[in-house]
């Protein structure tokens, strides 16, 4: 069976600039249950975006915000805007790593039988 | 005044909208138009170039929507950010459009332009006294950094804005503004209180984003004492409590507060309701008054010169074994380069990247396995034109013919075009993230009174 993901859980995953020096994700996530697993924090913390983004843990800023569903993530561009070694402008395509995260077995939600 | 209509017909001017939307939102009652022209989003090109994002032709195109839907309901428009990066000639260009456009439409209306470009050797002495601050995650700034930039702006808040519309102003066309700056000058003028009307900036200075059709046209947000309602234009588009609440997000690090000018939006504990299936009212916005005023300013200078060269691979054996190939390239444009042009390698520098296989996450690119095909862009940066395309030309065989290492023949790759190398121009970068302590119009100036018949 495929592994469960934070995007199959999610309405939407996104990554974009805030300002030219900070790069904020977000996870909508699509129901409360959704919500739970991934605002878990011994599933997804600071530390967790720190190794999958190569930042510094010091950096990264999470908020969890339930009444939306949503994990918003935020840090320093770790590559400067429009450098020479920038290859997403916008920061509009770095959500992936972070959606492609599998969910951990013992919190994936019970599938109904179809 | 017991409300104030705030029309955002889209995120930004020379995006383009359904004429009908603007009508619609003159006749739900709207009190002024307001619209952002730029943004530091693209990049630091606009702004060290002080070059435009948009094209003339979209920009008039929107300006005529505009100008004649406000002229006729005689309410004011209010463009931020003009020419992208709001250089004082953004500003000037954008006027320049206004008034062709108003002499074809014969409109005569008052333009007031607001210039928020600053002098580097002024602000020096503001950091000599002390009064520059630096925000994360950028340090204390030095004049060697403020004199390299090739322009810097400073954003503005909603006061030049109103001091221009109290002048008489039906037009105002400002240079670098906050995003929300420029939909909260009217009613912050007309005294609606600061939580609601900067979350009601907020909310619809993307136009559209903050409904459930991010491709519709704009928004109207009507603002009271208590609180604000926003509606779409579109009629068959709806705002839900969540498509509101969520644009709170967007390209914000802190999705609690934002800090603008004079104090800080905090909207932990906005409640958003919906009215009916497509109307949201929102209550609870608090904006807590800095003891400090501050603007914050947006530099670039120039980081050297870019040529771009671009080619394609197919072969499934050069493909099988693509991660071994760039590294050999990496290598081999680096000895062909010192052999023929004798540059050591902090002389230049250059970018190989791999589009299909790991081009745009680079090493943290989790997917593996051979690519079906891949464009194989080399992007050099150095101190001048001439030496980056040298560098390029240095590897265009290689950018043809390269083989694996495992290779005993020659192979030919698929250039994209001829010639193969695209001298792309100075390259830039934003090097400040810094704040001003002074006064609301201290920074800048506005020219008001233009009329044109």
């Amino acid at each position: 069976m495929p592994e469960t993901t934070l995007a199959d859980l999610a309405h939407e995953v996104r990554s974009k600039n805030a300002g030219p020096f900070w790069v904020t994700m977000e996870l909508f996530m699509r129901d409360a249950e959704g919500y739970r697993i991934a605002a878990d924090e011994s599933f997804l913390n600071e530390s967790v975006i720190a190794q999958l983004y190569r930042v510094e843990e010091e950096a990264v800023q999470l908020f969890r915000i339930p009444s939306l569903n949503v994990v918003k993530i935020s840090f320093p561009r770790p590559v400067s805007q429009g450098s020479l070694r920038d290859r997403d402008i916008h920061a509009g395509q770095h959500h992936v790593p972070l959606a492609r995260m599998p969910v951990p077995s013992s919190t994936r939600p019970v599938e109904e039988s179809p | 005044m017991n409300t104030v209509r705030v029309l955002a017909p889209s995120g930004m001017l020379g995006a383009g909208w359904d004429h009908a939307t603007v009508e619609r939102g003159i006749a739900l009652g709207a009190d002024v138009i307001s619209i952002d022209g730029g943004s530091t989003d693209s990049g630091p090109h606009y702004l060290g170039a002080a070059t435009a994002k948009t094209t003339a032709k979209a920009v008039a195109r929107d300006l005529r929507s505009l100008l004649t839907a406000a002229a006729a309901a005689g309410i004011p428009v209010i463009v931020g950010s003009c020419g992208t990066s709001g250089t004082d000639r953004g500003v000037d260009w954008v006027a320049g459009i206004a008034a062709e456009v108003m002499a074809e439409e014969g409109l005569d209306l008052e333009v007031a332009r607001i210039y928020s470009e600053q002098d580097a050797a002024e602000l020096k002495e503001h950091l000599d006294a002390g009064r520059i601050h630096p925000l994360p995650p950028l340090g204390e700034l030095t004049a060697e950094t403020l004199e390299s930039c090739t322009h810097i702006v400073g954003a503005m808040g909603h006061e030049p804005i109103v001091e221009a519309l109290r002048a008489g102003a039906q037009v105002v066309l400002a240079g670098r503004a906050t995003d929300t700056a420029v939909a909260a000058a009217y009613p912050l003028m007309r005294g609606m209180p600061a939580g609601p009307t900067w979350h009601a900036a907020k909310i619809i200075e993307c136009g559209g984003q903050c409904t459930g059709n991010p491709r519709a046209g704009g928004v109207l947000a009507t603002i009271d004492a208590g609180g604000f309602t926003v509606e779409p234009l579109d009629p068959t588009v709806s705002c839900t409590p969540i498509s509101v609440a969520a644009h709170m997000l967007y390209e914000t690090a802190n999705p609690f507060e934002m800090r603008e000018p004079a104090g800080t939006l905090d909207v932990r504990d906005a409640r958003y309701t919906a009215l009916d299936d497509r109307t949201v009212r929102v209550e609870g916005s608090e904006f807590h008054f800095a003891g400090q005023y501050t603007i914050k300013l947006e530099g670039a200078r120039i980081t050297g010169y870019e040529t771009m060269s671009f080619t394609a691979i197919r072969d499934p054996r050069v493909l099988a074994e693509i991660d071994a190939w760039a590294e050999l390239m990496r290598t081999m444009i680096t000895q062909r380069v010192g052999q023929t042009l004798g540059l050591a390698d902090d002389e230049y520098a250059f970018d190989l990247r791999l589009y299909g296989h790991n081009a745009v996450l680079d090493d943290l690119e989790p997917e593996s396995g051979p690519p079906r095909e891949v464009g194989v862009m080399l992007l050099v940066n150095a101190p001048d034109q001439p030496t980056a395309t040298a560098v390029a030309k240095v590897a265009n065989p290689l950018m043809l013919h390269l083989p694996t290492p495992g290779m005993d023949y020659l192979p030919s790759f698929a250039f994209a075009s001829s010639p193969a190398e695209v001298e792309r121009g100075a390259a830039y970068e934003f090097v400040l993230n810094h704040v001003v302590d002074c006064d609301p119009a201290g920074l800048f100036r506005i020219e008001p009174g233009e009329t044109r018949a």
